[in-house]
């Protein structure tokens, strides 16, 4: 085998390597003085990025345990729930009989904390934030991000974010209750909803801060790419992976704004007596004051960060699934230009479709046109991508380990969500899905599953790196075989659903003939949602135990992978690399080349070798 | 009660799945950790075999259990004039989009399968593939193009506003919480002014009585309509945002306060036809209630049925009302059954402008001696037959 040693490796770090004298600065290690500032505010991207991590664990179980309240209701909605009333109080109601059932108001407000935790606490703060923070100084060859203060403050405005939504589920009101999307003037009037009240306000407050903690974490990893690349690390040399953070913040950067600016104009609607989405409303017995606003400008401004967002959540996930393939497959990633080239196209485009959520909202048909151009035209770079996945397998070495199998689940649920993407960008065919059980196949197989499967690669695969520790594999294959087919048994059947037209966000079917007839389907999701959390708490147990208790990594690089953070000590310090920071001499990928194995980024080329 | 045991059974299950993650890391240990990761490794490489073809006998399988639901397929054939069009593009998607996805999956699956890792392999060093990759981009980048095309032309047609000379009819729906508030035009074929400051428990949608063209509005509590008659739905909302979703129409447009929008469609199947279609298909011979195996069949109960798909609050899953597509002579008939809103609820009271002063629409009606005291007339006087003028100088 003609892989490095790790002396070798040491030498050639020293050697070729970039002196910053770090070392020289930092001697009393003011970092690690005490537990406060190592654990809790650490300003060092492997704790921050474990801090996103768990948190976003945290919210996911939140999250995912809302939705199996909700789901329960809708699977079985004559059982009784009056053992509910311990956790949820007031919001199980009870018939005279002594039935308990969901409220209808908790119902809607479940389902609105539910899409709205995901979305944004763990799939873009506990996805894009923890390997973000994880991968980005580690793979570009740098200390720490440009601004470790700066990346501290992203995860407390975060945390912050989080506890002020957290606070919101017990206001007497009840959470905000009008969907995710918060469409006004449902969102902005209190009368409308009892959800729209002291919940909403929360509920604002809650996204502006997360939207703080995004753009402070974004201008860092845009910064710490640009500008703290190592010798040697070109753009064209760099991991797809932090290609795909490094747009994913750009996209962040450019489009969160928007959103808050439209949620600021729906704050003054709600405090200042303001018209921007309010015109001509009676409610409560009352004809509102508010004329000449349109609610359909809230949704401009909404989907403007609206879609970015989906691809926010999606990017990250593609970049480490391509890194995931390549290793596993011991093959270079297939057409890696064409990989960058792809995210490129994709980020540009996601910022002209934002009207394909609009199609039925009441704007000018005219004016769906272009975007039902732009949309579909995404399917273009979105099915190159798919099919580099695909030939990456092709001729590879294939090891099947718990991170290598959640990179093909992934693709598989994105090529089957994105599929159904191309139904729904055609106008014509969203004229029946819109607001279907289509949609909610369409984006939970393509983004919530696809990118849950990401992060699970990612977990898998990094974990190492993070406590020096292996997870426990068997676990991890049961955890994937179980996710994989449950997700399909899920989400699948929506789909049939949506082309019967049964609309979403509804908390019964009963009173319409069209729709009552899925009682059975309704049951078997709700079970397989069941099984599949239960899975998922698993995963849980599986981590925190491999924490303390995994098998514990005894090479520098286990999986035998050509990146910089394989060259870091098992257990990397403040800093990452002990001496001098390695120069990068070759691109990420050289898997199988020249007959060797895998050769490491530090490596030279040799002699007449030519890079890939 | 079910709910602890189901939470101990899946503690139960993790412990023991737990367990058996310790074991196998034991057996590794034990049995030499090359010889286990090769076993392991195949196990894996089939599962993904299997999981392929389960998967895709998963997807046929149900596919063809719930066809009667498909559109454009069997029942669930539109039942407006523009919904063959949504249906066949539907169609055609599906097709292009399952070739794609068995396709794909087939490569990745088996791929997976056949280069599992096996000592000594040599694997192939292909960084890329230029002109495979120009294929791959092109070949969606056309069949995209046919997709536009063709959604595009349906697209612009269905969402075209009436014209001027066209032959159609008018109606309105305006949502509020939680339900429809429907209106007819009345004899005169025009829907009179609202103003929302004007809503009031009697006048639930803010029409101005001062405008003589809101006095012969109708205001039925169903939606009935003419087979084969253009209708234009005038889509108005009183709070929130709602949707006017007729699923077998497969007509949907958001209603917007403040901002009217409209969608015109073409009924082509009476809802009597559309029983008889349903009477062919066994599921929907069972009894509608299943209390009543007596009662009538499902298919005997079928109604056409107009939903709410935006949501808009805690009741929006609730917003229903029947839809009735007739023929031309039972519509006549049937409009001729219905009143005036104005003369049945506003006629002489507080809110009548005209209160005291005889109209002409009520002389009309003692003229045509319809025997009624009250002004509640069977037979509506189209308001238009009032000369207007008079009218307005009658109140200065
Ligand atoms: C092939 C590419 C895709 C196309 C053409 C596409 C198209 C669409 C369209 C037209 C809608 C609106 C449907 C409706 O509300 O009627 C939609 C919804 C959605 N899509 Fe996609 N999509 C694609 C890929 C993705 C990806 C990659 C993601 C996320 C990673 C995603 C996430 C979503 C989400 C979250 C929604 C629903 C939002 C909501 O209404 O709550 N889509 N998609
Ligand atoms: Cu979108
Ligand atoms: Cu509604």
């Amino acid at each position: 085998m003609a892989t490095l040693t790790k002396i070798d490796e040491e030498k050639l770090i020293q050697e070729q390597g970039y002196n910053d004298h770090f070392h020289d600065h930092h001697h009393g290690d003011k970092y690690k003085s005490n537990f406060i500032t190592t654990y809790i505010f650490s300003m060092d991207h492997k704790i921050i990025a474990k801090q996103f991590l768990i948190t976003g664990m945290f919210w996911a179980i939140i999250g995912a345990g809302m939705s199996i309240i909700f789901r329960l209701q809708l699977g079985f909605p004559e059982e009784d729930y009056s053992w509910l009333r311990y956790l949820l109080g007031k919001w199980i109601v009870l018939d005279e009989a002594g039935v308990g059932s969901l409220s209808q108001e908790f119902y809607y407000a479940l389902v609105t904390m539910h899409g709205t935790i995901l979305v944004f606490f763990v799939l873009t703060a506990g996805l894009s934030g923890t390997f973000s923070n994880l991968l980005i100084p580690l793979q570009v060859g740098a200390r720490d991000m440009a601004s470790p203060l700066l990346n501290m403050m992203s995860y407390w405005f975060f945390f912050m974010a989080g506890l002020v939504m957290f606070i919101s589920l017990f206001v007497s009101t009840g959470p905000f209750s009008g969907g995710w999307t918060a469409y006004p003037p449902l969102s902005a009037l209190p009368q409308a909803s009892s959800g729209s009240g002291a919940g909403m306000t929360l509920w604002l407050v809650s996204l502006v801060l997360f939207v703080v903690s995004v753009l402070l974490g974004g201008i860092n990893y845009v910064t710490t790419v640009l500008n703290l690349r190592t010798k040697g690390m070109s753009m064209w040399r760099m991991p797809l992976t932090i290609w795909a953070f490094l747009i994913t913040a750009i996209i962040g950067i450019l489009s969160f704004p928007v959103l808050v600016s439209g949620f600021l104009l729906l704050i003054l609607d709600r405090s200042l007596g303001t018209s921007f989405y309010l015109s001509e409303i009676f409610i409560g017995g009352q004809a509102l004051d508010h004329v000449g606003g349109s609610p359909v400008l809230y949704q401009h401004l909404f989907w403007f960060l609206g879609h970015p967002e989906v691809y926010i959540i999606i990017l990250p996930a593609m970049g480490i699934v391509s890194e995931v393939l390549s290793v596993h497959a011991r093959k270079p990633i297939f057409g890696y230009k064409a990989m960058v080239l792809s995210i490129l196209a994709i980020a540009f485009l996601s910022f002209i479709v934002w009207a394909h959520h609009m199609f039925m909202s009441g704007v000018n048909p005219f004016i769906s046109n272009f975007f039902v151009l732009f949309t579909l035209i995404i399917a273009v770079p979105s099915a190159v991508k798919v099919f580099n996945w695909i030939a990456t397998l092709y001729g590879g070495n294939i090891r099947f380990n718990s991170p290598m199998l959640f990179a093909i689940g992934f693709v598989s649920m994105f090529i089957s969500g994105g599929l159904t993407g191309i139904f729904l960008g055609n106008s014509t065919i969203d004229i029946q899905m819109h607001d279907t059980y289509f949609v909610v196949a369409h984006f939970h197989i393509v983004m919530g599953i696809a990118a849950f499967f990401g992060m699970f690669a990612g977990i898998y695969h990094w974990f190492p790196k993070m406590y020096s520790r292996f997870m426990n594999d068997t676990l991890g294959k049961i955890h994937f075989w179980g996710t994989l087919i449950g997700a399909y048994a899920i989400f699948w059947p929506m789909h049939y659903l949506g082309i019967a037209g049964v609309p979403r966000r509804y908390y019964s079917f009963d009173t319409f003939d069209t729709f009552r007839h899925f009682g059975t389907m309704n049951q078997f999701i709700t079970v397989a949602a069941i099984v599949v959390f239960a899975l998922q708490l698993l995963f849980v147990v599986n981590f925190f135990y491999s924490i303390w208790k995994g098998k514990k990594v005894t090479t520098q690089n286990p999986w035998g992978a050509t990146t910089l953070e394989w060259t870091t000590p098992i257990t990397p310090g403040h800093g990452n690399w002990p001496g001098n920071i390695p120069a990068v001499q070759r691109w990420a990928y050289d898997y199988g080349k020249d007959g060797r194995e895998f050769i490491s980024q530090i490596e030279p080329l040799a002699e007449g070798e030519k890079e890939h | 009660m079910t709910a602890l045991i189901i939470i101990l059974c899946i503690t139960l299950l993790i412990i023991v799945a737990v367990q058996i993650g310790k074991i196998s890391e034991l057996a590794q240990k034990i049995r030499g950790e090359e010889e286990v990761e090769q076993e392991a490794n195949n196990r894996s490489a089939y599962a993904m075999l299997l999981f392929l073809v389960a998967f895709m006998v998963f997807c046929i399988v149900t596919a063809l259990y719930y066809r009667n639901y498909m559109l454009g397929y069997g029942p669930h054939e539109s039942a407006s004039e523009h919904g063959g069009r949504i249906d066949s593009i539907f169609n055609i998607t599906l097709v292009i989009t399952g070739i794609v996805f068995v396709i794909t999956h087939i490569a990745l699956f088996w791929f997976a399968y056949k280069y599992r890792a096996k000592k000594g392999n040599k694997v192939l060093y292909i960084p890329h593939d230029n002109k495979l990759e120009v294929i791959w981009t092109i070949i969606p980048a056309v069949v995209m193009t046919i997709l536009v095309v063709g959604g595009l032309d349906a697209w612009n047609d269905i969402m075209a506003d009436v014209r001027e000379d066209e032959d159609y009819m008018e109606i309105e729906a305006t949502g509020y919480q939680f339900a429809w508030d429907i209106r007819y035009p009345g004899a005169d074929g025009v829907l009179g002014a609202r103003n929302y400051k004007l809503i009031t428990a009697t006048n639930p949608i803010g029409q101005d009585w001062e405008d003589v063209k809101n006095l012969d509005d109708i205001k039925p509590d169903e939606i009935v309509l003419p087979v084969g008659k253009k209708v234009r739905v005038r889509i108005t909302s009183r709070d929130v945002l709602h949707n006017f979703y007729l699923p077998h129409f497969r007509v949907k447009m958001d209603a917007v306060p403040g901002m009217p929008t409209y969608f015109v469609f073409t009924p082509t199947k009476t809802t009597a036809e559309y029983r008889a279609e349903l009477k062919n298909y066994p599921e929907y011979q069972v009894p509608a209630l299943a209390e009543e195996p007596n009662g009538p069949k499902l298919w005997e109960a079928f109604n056409y049925e107009l939903a709410c798909a935006e949501l808009c609050g805690s009741s929006h899953f609730s917003m229903r009302k029947i839809v009735r597509i007739v023929t031309q002579d039972e519509y006549d008939a049937w409009i001729k059954t219905q009143n005036s809103f104005y003369l049945t609820a506003i006629r002489n009271t507080a809110d009548d402008p005209f209160s005291g002063k005889a109209l002409p629409i009520e002389m009309e009606e003692i003229k045509n001696e319809v025997p009624s005291g009250t002004s509640m007339g069977t037979d509506t006087v189209p308001a238009e037959s009032i000369p207007v003028d008079t009218l307005n100088q009658d109140q200065k």
